[in-house]
């Protein structure tokens, strides 16, 4: 088992006290389940998804627990500004807000609410399941690009979330990097269905959901790779990660943090869990191993 | 760990329990504990978390939309059910009881597994009292209407002014949250908010702790996984009987 050296890093523009965040859409809607997440040892966390307006979301069941991940369809639900509110006690922690829009306008909007109150942006580009939202726009480089642009001109560091349903990834990871993006978060879900055999229907009420968990582990380790050959800025893995072995794995490909989420599920305590596994005072320094897979 | 999608019943029986309440019970049983929770699917509708009240019955207050739909579910009809999932009240030989409307609903199973020496059933009228028949056979029931129509006049949380709170081991308490914030404010009184137990309702998604819908402030727990069952000392300072949030995220009042 390869360790690594503990201690505060700055990845993306965002000051970070270790490699694991919470990814975005798990127990991001308050603020206090941030705060839970943050005591309970991740490094940073990653809000739900804010829009210009406050969303329902879907109608359920909107996830069910797979053998081997998670297959959801929320709908990104969120209070929109109201949330401005609930991050007022996390000042000064590393919280990133993760944001979507319809247009480069809008996600400039919502990150204008934010502007000085987060450490940083994630650009929901990739949700799969959302109508005109997330990789509805995620799949066509010019309004990654656009997107991207529209908020990392504020000069808040700006992190674009890839989805991996495109034929190419490495091209949309570009973009966002011509945009500006300061860091790319891969991956969102993977589109994905259920039928209840007995009810002749799909399970979740929007019919087509995202998939995660352990299931995408090995489509993540795969993006982060292509995208580790194609873009020169900083590349945070997420996608089905659950233990200390799959963070190495996730940095060998390229990676310099990680997002987990899904493991949360299973265990509320995994990010202490993991971090008792990953980290050693005489274990090797993470540049040593970011990437190495690629030699 | 097996597929969890949801779990298909049939509807083999409905039984008018009030005039807005009705129990629908099933072709297929499942093991729980009293205060676990199932997430209701009905099928081109939405998914709700809802008590068993009892290992084959879910009993229904007709509030929503959802509710509404499980009413137009005739014998023959399909639900599916995923869970159980949270907590549930814990083990001890001595509760007592305290159930306000269709709070009576995971207080049924509780009182048939005969550790509920007494309990207290409140509703707005006698017509609204559930499960009386029922929980009269299992334990000691006291009961409460607003109108006076049955047993005391007023609010149930009276009710515990005649009674001795130190002979029971443990109180469980579901009912509307005003009722329930009341009957914290009563037990902290005595001291003795660590050993009673409340059953939260809040928005739910998910069901299984991820998706945080349901997380309470300022803990941050998660009321479907963490709860839905907390310990009144868990609830003393918190948003319990002031806010909950609306499917958005958003705030809204009691």
């Amino acid at each position: 088992m390869v360790s690594i050296r503990p201690g505060r890093m700055i990845i993306g523009g965002v000051t970070l006290e270790n490699h694991l965040l919470l990814a975005a859409g798990i127990l991001g809607t308050t603020g206090a389940s941030l705060s839970r997440m943050l005591t309970l040892g991740a490094g940073g966390v990653v809000t739900k998804s804010i829009g210009p307006e406050p969303k329902e979301g879907h109608a359920g069941p909107c996830l069910v627990v797979l053998e081997d991940g998670l297959l959801n369809a929320m709908g990104l639900p969120n209070p929109s500004k109201d949330f401005v509110d609930e991050l007022l006690p996390l000042s000064k922690k590393p919280v990133v807000a993760s944001i979507f829009g319809g247009t480069p306008d809008e996600f400039a909007t919502v990150a204008g609410w934010f502007a000085g109150k987060v450490a940083g942006f994630e650009l929901n580009l990739s949700c799969p399941h959302a109508e005109g939202y997330g990789a509805a726009i995620g799949s066509d480089p010019a309004l990654v690009e656009a997107c991207t642009r529209a908020v990392s001109r504020s000069g808040v560091p700006t992190w674009v979330k890839l989805t991996p349903n495109v034929t190419d990834i490495t091209t949309i990871g570009k973009a966002a990097e011509r945009g500006g993006a300061s860091a790319i978060v891969a991956i969102n879900t993977v589109k994905a269905m259920r039928i209840s055999t007995a009810m002749r229907r799909p399970v979740l009420g929007n019919r087509f959901g995202g998939l995660s968990g352990n299931a995408v582990f090995p489509v993540a380790v795969r993006c982060v790779y292509e995208l580790y050959d194609a873009v020169k800025i900083p590349i945070i893995g997420c996608g089905g990660i659950a233990t200390a072995d799959n963070v190495v794995e996730m940095m060998m490909a390229g990676a310099r943090a990680v997002e987990i989420g899904s493991a949360v599920q299973a265990d509320v305590t995994v990010f202490e869990k993991i971090r008792g596994k990953l980290y050693a005072k005489d274990g090797l320094d993470p540049d040593e191993i970011v990437g190495c897979a690629h030699a | 760990m097996p597929d969890g999608l949801p779990v298909p019943v049939t509807v083999e029986r409905i039984k008018q329990e009030t005039p807005s309440v009705r129990t629908f019970f099933f072709d297929t049983s499942f093991t729980f504990t009293p205060g676990q929770f199932m997430m209701v699917w009905v099928p081109g509708t939405d998914e709700i978390p809802m008590a068993l009240s009892s290992e084959n019955s879910i009993t229904v207050q007709n509030v929503g939309e959802a509710t509404a739909a499980i009413f137009t579910i005739n014998k023959g009809g399909k639900l599916g059910i995923r869970g159980p999932f949270g907590n549930g009240f814990s083990k001890a030989e001595k509760f007592l009881a305290i159930a306000g409307g269709v709070g009576a609903a995971p207080l049924l199973p509780l009182a048939r597994s005969d550790c509920v020496m007494t309990l207290l059933l409140g509703a707005r009228t006698e017509s609204e009292l559930l499960f009386v028949d029922q929980l009269d056979e299992c334990t000691d029931v006291l009961i409460a209407t607003d109108d006076g129509s049955l047993g005391s006049r007023g609010f149930v949380t009276q009710l515990m002014d005649d009674l001795n709170l130190g002979a029971y081991d443990r109180i469980a308490v579901c009912g509307p949250e005003v009722m329930m914030r009341a009957v914290l404010g009563k037990v902290d009184e005595k001291g003795i908010a660590h050993k009673t137990e409340f059953s939260l309702h809040r928005y739910m998604k998910c069901g299984v702790g991820v998706c945080g819908s349901c997380c309470i402030d300022p803990s941050g727990l998660r009321v479907c996984r963490d709860g839905p069952v907390f310990t009144g000392d868990k609830l003393l300072k918190s948003e319990f009987g002031y806010y909950m949030r609306d499917a958005s995220g958003r705030k809204k009042n009691i």
